[in-house]
């Protein structure tokens, strides 16, 4: 049997894992997964095991038949098949209809959600679930355009690794369960190892520059006002900034004059070294790829570890393109997908969430011949089995190891960023 | 009867979502925005949009990137026109610039990226062997140059061919031939004639697309993301960036800068009108002058060889997209994809069928009503004389002014309250609203043209006004008339953020499908989405240029 | 009953003004009768207001740009309340104005009534016959466009007749032929006006047209100065 195949087949016994077990198999886990769920302070009131059951168990009934505009971004064929597979999957077992809502930019969907409440439309929503980051996340759930809690409910919860801290908070606010979390991302420097030798490569923030100074015009970012690119300067700040606890709080005029100055002392200098001399920035995080790819520039920022992997696989990256970690950690953060307030199809929204936090999905999303999405679960909490399936496979090339990557860091307080943004605009722009 | 309603019909079509679209620009670029918490009014956004850094050079960019392509489109254009005048190349000349009259603007302009950036194709054809480069040289400084001058020629590309074409179509209300002959038998050659006697009288009946062209390359934000500078962008992607941003608390600063977008195109478009009698009169002395140099002559040459040389560059740049469609891997320096592949457009193979018949769908609905109100609007003013206002005017052509994603929030608005979002009729409505401006731009200076002696004629020998409008106007305004509804049937096959706001995410079209592909920067993937993009309103434009001539291929006085 | 009877077919104009909405009187108070089978030529120069003159008569006058009052009418049917289809007078301008999209043939049949011609048969053989008649047999599925212009002010003349018009208007239809033509093709439209009984208007600024009309001659000497832009 060969890999792959063995693979679909614990494919199908872990599907079993997840939805068709015997009655009393599963009672006990949910059981279980009460008991964990009562430890966590945040789950709220501690529901006994049959009652959370009888709960899911009515969530699943009203969920069949519906159909679930899932909004997700929708850049990629790897991604839209990975999406159309599970939608296939929720038919099968749970008897909803998903239907892919393509997006180009996850704020679209926000502008809708803001659009409908402007148009006093509480309920009947057209948004059922929206795959959607921090700073979007954080706007709904302040301007309190969100359902939920909801995510306590998800029998799979008990599976997510509550040790990240991103899983619980993102950008250091709570999300309080107003969020499903179902995937990792964090930072990473793509290059070409052929062109490129890592030995070569700066391993801290200030190695940058003579890095950059060495390789003039080989090194740019996203501009800030992509979310890549802004976080290009938070992971400069988390490693530069005199006293890193600060970026935990909001930010302050005084904390972020402090915080910030070797940041733009160390820019200054790298500036002039950068691709056009820093007086202008490839608009997106794709389009910087498209300039590694072409060669253009030597190293790329990318907020998905297994980007090389999957550009490899693609075809859109060399064999030898590699990604690349600093020595200090690089910020991580999570991907949510969370209900708005006026959904019309909230319980099938509530079981594709818990669909996409399933080990079977998981491990076939973290696959880099699908779409190389990390994991959000526990493994250790997993089966024997459950866990073999994230293996990555043999002939992954470029995928770097857990070990490699380190702890992320965490994500500052959104504050930091908005300042970031503007005080890097008000120095920078012509 | 009926057709006196024609203008109010018109009107209750557009003036909801304008007006809505309208208030929801520029009530919260005051403040004013409730499902944001903004209860009152203010000018705290104004204040914010002031102080954005940048501001002035992204106004600069703004306003010399859309005068400079409008300018130099009108030139070029008519400097085609005057060079290929009534020779037998003209006809080959349209062929070879349907593709890019079909092409969605953004994927030329990726094309085009493609073809000149360091790394691009031009680069790739001579390196490294005559250039000595193993690697993109890095100084070397193409797209998204300060100047915004890679971005005026990916607008050109664009601009150009459908100025030629409104030329082309306005050509059949004006005795072009006789002009010319009387102006050479005064001594002229052709160009010059042309340019001084055939010209002046055009110009009068592409002055509206004129506007289209000025109004789009002030507010254009794909092609300004694509090939624009970006430290800071034009003002219109500063808005479309700020709306789309991670904050919602840009809303309104997003807000007022399109509410400032619209005032920019306005005062444009008046800056235009006030130079437009100066020129004229310019050129009326160049005329009474009665110089019979050839300088007219050479100029005209020159423009016509540039325009031709941006129409290569146009082809050539979708000619890199297909490549790239077809492509497994293409590193620097090759000139050819180091592999092939099929996969691609076997997998989309599927879903394009379903996707295009949906578009094909949309775009029809949205240009048959758009062609029965404009020709109505029209009829109706020719029998009754009752000329739009200028306020309806200005009405009609403010959804191609402001840009999209601030205006398209109010129209959200209206069709969520309506309850029609995610039905294809809102989708339709949602086309209309843009496809009409273009159908009656297109059309209403051809159809205000036509000799009015053919109606008289006709009336006079009994025939009441339908069969007049039925069996004259309607086969003499043929060619104008296909090739507008061409022209809106592109457009609407090239929205995106109408389709997906009205529909709610839930109509899928090949443009959806392009647009959220793209979003993913996979060359290949863009090069095929822009092929396909491309497919349907290239058949459109085939049609509208090859039907009338074989219609009337018999009738030398319709070619 | 002498009165009556030459007023039987009569073009009468009764005191017709036009005024342009600038201000400017065209027309001041013009009263004129063409009998049926004479040309009546309204001369003046340039500008003063002769084709807007026919526009009133025909029924196109651009009410935007004019104002008017007057009677006219065709023995006493009043035709200034009707429209244009409904008055049945011809007119000829000064190009052939023959549509590009139609053959000679469909030119012609464009104006033969339905009502007289019915079949198709009979109506083809009714244009052949008068194509024949004018010297241009054969011509039936000839593109207008190659006609040569003494063909093109013939088969004009010819559409205009066939929808048996009661009254002809002229608005300089020889002004652009070359001189032999213009005797050629004047001396054609006339023939066929008297022939018919038709009571014709013919505007020009040709004395030798008027003279070559031979009917009734009215001078418009206006104010002029605004030139309206139907002229």
């Amino acid at each position: 049997m060969t890999a792959a195949a063995k693979r679909a087949n614990l494919g199908r016994e872990g599907s079993h894992a997840c939805a068709g077990v015997p009655f009393m198999n599963r009672s006990i886990a949910l059981a279980l997964a009460a008991g964990l769920s009562a430890l966590a302070a945040f789950l709220g009131p501690p529901a006994g095991a049959d009652e959370a059951k009888e709960a899911w168990q009515d969530i699943l009934a009203a969920a069949r038949g519906q159909s679930v505009y899932f909004n997700a971004w929708a850049g990629d064929p790897q991604t839209n098949a990975f999406i159309a597979w599970v939608g296939e999957l929720a038919r099968e077992r749970y008897g909803i209809d998903v239907r892919h809502v393509k997006l180009a930019d996850t704020a679209e969907a926000v502008t809708r959600v803001v659009a409908e409440k402007a148009a006093g439309r509480e309920t009947g929503g057209s948004v059922d679930l929206v795959w959607i980051n921090g700073p979007n996340l954080l706007s709904l759930k302040e301007k309190g355009l969100l359902f939920g809690p909801f995510v306590e409910k998800l029998p799979n919860w008990r599976h997510v690794d509550r040790t990240k801290p991103s899983n619980l908070t993102d950008f250091t606010i709570p999300v309080e369960g107003y969020a499903a979390p179902w995937r990792m991302a964090q930072v990473v420097f793509l290059y070409d190892s052929a062109r490129t030798p890592p030995a070569s490569l700066p391993r801290t923030i200030p190695a940058f520059l003579d890095w950059a100074r060495a390789h003039a015009g080989r090194l740019t970012h996203p501009h800030p006002r992509d979310f890549l690119g802004a976080t290009f300067l938070k992971q400069a700040l988390v490693e530069l900034a005199p006293d890193p606890a600060v970026l935990q709080q909001p930010a302050s005029e005084e904390t972020f004059a402090t915080a910030t100055a070797p940041l733009w002392a160390w820019y200054d200098a790298l500036r002039p070294h950068l691709w056009r001399g820093g007086e202008d920035f490839p608009a997106t995080g794709t389009a910087q790829l498209s300039m590694l790819a072409d060669g253009e520039i030597a190293l790329a920022i990318s907020f998905n570890p297994a980007d090389a992997a999957v550009g490899i696989r693609k075809g859109t990256l060399p064999q030898t393109a590699r990604v690349h970690v600093l020595d200090g950690g690089t910020i991580g953060n999570t991907s949510f997908v969370a209900i708005p307030f006026n959904a019309a199809h909230k319980e099938a929204a509530m079981v594709l969430a818990n669909l996409l936090m399933s080990p079977e999905v998981q491990a076939r999303a973290q696959d880099p011949a699908t779409i190389g999405a990390f994991t959000v679960l526990d493994l250790a909490s997993l089966s024997e089995a459950e866990r073999a399936r994230f293996t990555p496979p043999a002939d992954a090339v470029g995928l770097p190891d857990n070990a490699a990557l380190g702890t992320p860091l965490p994500e500052p307080h959104p504050s930091w960023m908005t300042r970031l943004v503007a005080e890097w605009e008000r120095r920078y722009t012509r | 009867m009926l057709l006196r309603l024609a203008p109010a019909a018109t009107l209750a079509v557009l003036a909801g979502p304008v007006v809505l679209g309208l208030a929801f620009t520029v009530l919260p670029a005051f403040g004013f925005l409730p499902a944001l918490g903004g209860t009152t009014f203010s000018l705290d956004p104004w204040r914010g949009l002031l102080a954005a850094p940048g501001l002035s050079t992204a106004l600069t960019l703004t306003v010399g990137t859309g005068l400079a392509t409008t300018l130099l489109a009108l030139a070029l254009a008519a400097g085609l026109c005057a060079a290929v005048a009534h020779r037998p190349g003209m006809a080959r000349l349209q062929r070879l610039m349907v593709p890019l009259l079909a092409s969605p603007p953004s994927g030329l302009a990726l094309g085009f990226a493609f073809l000149v950036m360091p790394s691009g194709w031009l680069v790739r054809l001579v390196s490294p062997w005559a250039t000595g480069w193993a690697v993109p040289p890095a100084g070397l400084v193409t797209v998204g140059d300060p100047l915004g001058i890679s971005l005026v020629a990916a607008l050109l590309i664009k601009e150009v061919p459908y100025l030629t074409l409104m030329v082309f179509a306005a050509s059949a209300t004006v005795p072009v031939e006789r002009l010319m002959a009387a102006a050479r038998a005064l001594g002229r050659d052709a160009a010059t004639a042309w340019v001084s006697v055939v010209f002046p009288q055009l110009y009068r009946q592409v002055r509206l697309p004129v506007f289209a062209v000025l109004a789009f390359s002030m507010s254009v934000v794909d092609v300004a993301i694509i090939v624009g500078s970006t430290n800071p962008p034009p003002l219109a992607v500063l808005a479309t960036r700020w709306f789309l941003g991670y904050d919602l608390a840009y809303f309104h600063t997003a807000a007022a800068a399109a509410t400032l977008q619209l005032v920019l195109v306005a005062l444009a478009i008046l800056l235009w009108l006030a130079l437009e009698r100066p020129v004229a009169a310019l050129g009326r002395r160049w005329l009474a002058r009665g110089s019979r140099s050839r300088a007219a002559g050479g100029a005209a040459g020159v423009a016509g060889a540039v325009a031709a040389l941006l129409i290569l560059l146009g082809l050539l740049s979708l000619l890199a997209m297909l490549v790239w469609s077809l492509a497994g891997s293409w590193r620097f320096p090759a000139a050819l994809p180091d592999s092939w592949q099929l996969w691609l457009w076997r997998g989309e193979a599927g879903d394009a069928a379903a996707l295009a018949s949906t578009s094909a769908g949309i775009g029809l609905a949205a240009v048959a009503v758009a062609l029965v109100l404009t020709l109505a609007c029209l009829e109706n003013e020719q029998r009754h004389g009752l000329h739009p206002g200028a306020a309806v005017q200005w009405l009609v052509y403010l959804p191609l002014i402001v840009p999209q994603i601030a205006f398209l929030f109010g129209v959200q608005v209206l069709l969520v309250r309506a309850g029609l979002d995610g039905t294809l009729l809102a989708v339709v409505w949602a086309h209309l609203v843009f496809v009409l401006p273009f159908v009656f731009l297109s059309l209403a200076d051809a159809y205000r043209a036509l000799d009015p002696r053919y109606a008289m004629t006709a009336a006079a020998m009994g025939a009441g006004r339908w069969q007049v409008f039925l069996t004259v106007k309607l086969p003499l305004l043929a060619r104008p008339i296909l090739i507008a509804a061409a022209v809106g049937f592109a457009v609407s096959i090239a929205q995106y953020l109408p389709t997906l706001f009205a529909g709610a995410g839930r109509v899928a079209t090949l443009t959806t499908e392009a647009v959220t592909l793209s979003s993913g920067g996979d060359r290949r993937i863009l090069g095929l989405v822009a092929v396909l993009q491309a497919a349907l309103p290239l058949a459109a434009y085939g049609l509208a240029l090859a039907l009338p001539f074989l219609a009337f291929r018999r009738f030398r006085g319709m070619a | 009953m002498s009165e009556g009877t030459a007023l039987r077919g009569a073009l009468v104009l009764e005191e017709v003004s036009i005024t342009s909405r600038v201000g400017a009187r065209l027309i001041d108070r013009l009263s004129l009768t063409v009998a049926p089978g004479t040309v009546a030529t309204v001369m003046g120069p340039s500008g003063i207001g002769k084709s807007t003159l026919l526009a009133y008569v025909a029924g196109f006058l651009d009410r935007r740009t004019f104002a008017a009052e007057g009677r006219v009418m065709i023995g006493k049917e009043r035709l200034d309340t009707l429209p244009a289809e409904a008055r049945h007078v011809g007119i000829l301008f000064q190009d052939p104005v023959l549509f590009p999209h139609l053959s000679v043939a469909g030119n012609l049949l464009f104006g033969l009534p339905r009502t007289r011609w019915r079949s198709r048969a009979q109506r083809r053989a009714r244009v052949s016959e008068v194509l024949a008649q004018a010297g241009l047999a054969g011509f039936e599925d000839r593109d207008p466009a190659t006609l040569s212009g003494g063909q093109k002010a013939r088969v004009s003349l010819l559409r205009t007749l066939l929808a048996e018009p009661r009254a002809l208007l002229l608005d300089e239809p020889f002004g652009k032929l070359d001189a032999p033509l213009r005797a050629e093709v004047r001396a054609f439209v006339f023939a066929h006006a008297r022939e018919r009984g038709l009571p014709t208007l013919l505007v020009t600024h040709d004395a030798e047209d008027a003279e070559a009309a031979g009917g009734p001659v009215v001078a418009l000497n206006g104010p002029g100065g605004v030139r309206p832009p139907c002229d």
